[in-house]
C-alpha cells in the first residue's frame, strides 16, 4: 500500500492528539504543525514507525512572522521518506522571548549545521545542541539578522516604503 | 655554534611537548578551490581531528530575497552555484511556475532540459579534472576547459552571458533559441564525447590515480542519509536517489535515462559517478534535441508560456501596444502581488538537491524563502570523512564533494 498523506494524518493525530494541529496540503505536500515540545518526539516516531519511515531531513529553517504574539519565531522541518518517495512539513512555532526548542541533532547528524544556521539567523536556541554558535555570520555579531525588526533597506530612504512591495 | 639566534621567538607554553600540530588550510590556500578554512590537529601527516570556519563569502542571499521581486531573486541564485548557475536558474523560475500555477509548454520543458545537463557536465567535468589536478595531473583540466567553454558559448548564444546566467524567465526563455545555438549545439554533441572518452582513459584506470583516490573519503550509504547526502556523494555511496526520477520536473519523466550508483562512497566512486553522469547527460541532451527538432511550423516558435502577467511583453509590442506597456511596467516594477502560499521544490542540481522554500503572504516579494544548498547540508562531513586519513587525501576528498563557496555560504 502506497503511503498516502491520509494515513500519515491519521497516524500522527492518533498518536499525539492536541499537540498536532492545523493540517494542510498546500500543493500536495502534507504540513502540520507541532507544538514546541513534541517536536523531538514527532521526528523519532517518524523515523521509527516502519510504516512512516521518514529518516531523511531534507530541510531545517527558521521564520520570523512578527504579527504572530508569543509564536513570533517558527522552525520548519522538511522531511522525505525515500522509500516511499514521500514529503512532509511541519512547523514548531516558539515565541520570541523563550526561543527554545529541542534539536534534532542527535537523530539527524545533517541538522546540527542546519541549526547552527537557523540559531545565526534566528536566535532559536536549539536546546542539547553540541556546538550551538554562528556560523555563517561573524562571532562578534549581537543580533539575529534575518528577523524581521532588521530591514535590509536604509531607512532614512524615503523614496522605498512598504507599500511598494505590497504590505504596509 | 650553540648560541641561539631565535632567542626572540617566543613559543606558547607547552607547544615544545606537544604531540601533535596545529595547522591552518585555508581561508586562501592554494590547495583548496574557494575560499575554506579548516584548522587541522595533525599527527605528522595523520589528521586528529578538524574543523570546519565556513561563512567567508556569505552575502545574505535569503535577506535580500525578502525585498525583491520574484524575478529580481534570479540573478542571486545564479550566485549560489556558480559552475552550473542555469540549473540554479531554473530550479528557481520552476518554484516561482509551481506557486503562481504557470504550466510550461512541453518545447521549454525540452529546451529547459538541454541546459540543464548542459550546465550538470559543465559541472561534473569542473569537479573530476579539479580532483586531477589535486592528484597531479593537470593536463585533463586544462585540457577539457575548451569544451566547456563550448557549453558556455551555448548559454551565451541563449542568454548573453557565461557564468553567472540569469537564464531564462518564469514561464520560459527570454528569446527562442537561435539557429546559431543549435549549431553550437550539434558542435558540442559531436566533439564532446570523444573528448569525455579520452578524458576517461586518463583517469579512470591510471594506477597513480587509482591509487590516490581509492578509500580516501569513504562513507557509508546509512551515514551519508544521515548527514544528508544528495546527488552524486550520495549515489557514489549506493543509493540511488536522483531528484529527476522521483520528483519529475520539467518533463523528466519523457526521457530514458539511468542513475549511476557507486558502492564504497569514496573518492574514486564519486569520481565514476560523476563520469558516467555525464555520459547520460549527454544521451539526454540529444533524446531532448531530437524532441525540439520534432516541433514544426508556429510550434517552433514557442519559447514561453502564455502567462502575460509574469512573462515581459515584446519590447515591439511595448512601444506599440497600450496592454503590453502596462504589463510591461508593472512586472519591471514589481506591482504585482503574489498568491499566498507556502512552496518547496527542488531539482537535482550539480551538488544535490537544490530547494527552494518559499513562503509567500501575499505581497508582492517572497515573505521568506530559504534555499537548501547541498554543499552546506554534506560539508557538515567533512571531519568524518578525513579524520585519521593522510592531510593529502583531505585535500583530493575536498575537492570530490565539489564544494563551491557560493553555495555553501549562501
Amino acid at each position: 500500500m502506497a503511503l498516502t498523506n491520509e494515513h500519515i494524518q491519521k497516524r500522527i493525530s492518533e498518536k499525539f492528539g492536541e499537540f498536532v494541529s492545523d493540517f494542510a496540503e498546500p500543493y500536495g505536500m502534507l504540513s502540520f504543525t507541532v507544538s514546541k515540545a513534541y517536536n523531538l518526539k514527532v521526528l523519532q516516531f517518524l523515523y521509527d514507525e516502519a510504516d512512516l519511515n521518514f529518516r531523511f531531513l531534507t530541510d531545517l529553517c527558521g521564520v520570523n512572522y512578527p504579527d504572530l504574539v508569543d509564536s513570533e519565531l517558527a522552525v520548519v522541518y522538511h522531511l522525505h521518506n525515500l522509500q516511499e518517495n514521500m514529503r512532509i512539513r511541519f512547523t514548531v512555532y516558539t515565541s520570541i522571548a523563550f526561543p527554545d526548542v529541542f534539536t534534532a541533532s542527535k537523530l539527524f547528524s545533517s541538522a546540527n549545521w542546519m541549526e547552527r544556521e537557523t540559531y545565526d539567523f534566528y536566535g532559536v536556541n536549539f536546546l542539547g545542541h553540541p556546538n550551538l554558535k554562528r556560523i555563517l555570520n561573524v562571532d562578534e555579531m549581537d543580533y539575529f539578522p534575518l528577523r524581521k525588526e532588521y530591514p535590509l533597506e536604509d531607512q532614512t530612504r524615503i523614496d522605498k516604503d512598504d507599500e511598494m512591495f505590497g504590505r504596509g | 655554534m650553540t648560541e641561539n639566534h631565535q632567542h626572540n621567538i617566543k613559543l606558547p607554553e607547552g607547544s615544545i611537548e606537544k604531540q601533535t600540530t596545529t595547522l591552518n588550510v585555508g581561508p586562501t590556500h592554494p590547495a583548496t578551490h574557494g575560499v575554506f578554512q579548516n584548522i587541522m590537529e595533525l599527527d605528522g601527516e595523520q589528521i586528529v581531528s578538524t574543523e570546519q570556519t565556513v561563512g567567508y563569502i556569505h552575502r545574505a542571499f535569503e535577506k535580500l530575497a525578502e525585498r525583491r521581486p520574484l524575478y529580481q531573486v534570479t540573478p542571486i541564485t545564479d550566485r549560489l552555484n556558480y559552475c552550473s548557475s542555469p540549473l540554479n536558474n531554473m530550479g528557481w523560475h520552476l518554484t516561482c511556475e509551481k506557486l503562481l500555477g504557470v504550466k510550461t509548454p512541453k518545447r521549454v520543458d525540452y529546451l529547459r532540459i538541454i541546459i540543464m545537463e548542459l550546465a550538470r557536465i559543465s559541472d561534473h567535468l569542473i569537479c573530476n579534472s579539479i580532483v586531477g589536478v589535486d592528484t597531479g595531473a593537470y593536463t585533463g583540466f586544462l585540457y577539457v576547459m575548451q569544451y566547456r567553454e563550448l557549453i558556455y558559448e551555448i548559454y551565451e548564444e541563449v542568454c548573453g552571458s557565461r557564468l553567472t546566467t540569469n537564464i531564462g524567465r518564469i514561464g520560459g526563455f527570454e528569446r527562442n533559441f537561435t539557429n546559431t545555438a543549435f549549431t553550437k549545439l550539434e558542435r558540442f554533441l559531436k566533439e564532446y564525447p570523444k573528448v569525455l572518452k579520452e578524458f576517461e582513459s586518463l583517469f579512470a584506470r591510471n594506477r597513480i590515480f587509482m591509487e590516490r583516490t581509492i578509500g580516501g573519503g569513504a562513507i557509508s550509504a546509512e551515514r551519508a542519509l544521515n548527514y544528508g547526502f544528495t546527488g552524486p556523494n550520495l549515489r557514489a555511496a549506493g543509493v540511488d536517489y536522483d531528484v529527476r526520477v522521483h520528483t519529475p520536473y520539467s518533463s523528466y519523466e519523457d526521457f530514458n535515462f539511468s542513475i549511476p550508483v557507486g558502492k564504497t562512497g569514496d573518492n574514486y566512486d564519486r569520481f565514476l559517478v560523476r563520469n558516467e553522469e555525464m555520459w547520460q547527460s549527454l544521451s539526454i541532451i540529444e533524446q531532448a534535441y531530437k524532441k525540439v527538432q520534432e516541433f514544426k511550423g508556429a510550434d517552433a516558435e514557442i519559447f514561453h508560456a502564455d502567462v502575460p502577467e509574469y512573462y515581459l511583453p515584446e519590447k515591439e509590442d511595448v512601444y506599440t501596444k497600450m496592454e503590453a506597456l502596462i504589463w510591461h511596467f508593472k512586472i519591471i516594477m514589481g506591482e504585482i502581488d503574489l498568491p499566498k502560499g507556502e512552496v518547496y521544490h527542488s531539482i537535482e542540481a550539480g551538488n544535490g538537491e537544490l530547494g527552494f522554500y518559499l513562503i509567500s503572504d501575499g505581497g508582492r516579494t517572497p515573505f521568506r524563502l530559504h534555499f537548501r544548498r547541498p554543499c552546506f547540508i554534506y560539508y557538515q562531513a567533512y571531519p568524518e570523512l578525513v579524520t585519521g586519513g593522510m592531510l593529502s587525501d583531505a585535500i583530493v576528498t575536498m575537492s570530490s564533494l565539489n564544494l563551491i563557496a557560493g553555495e555553501l555560504d549562501a
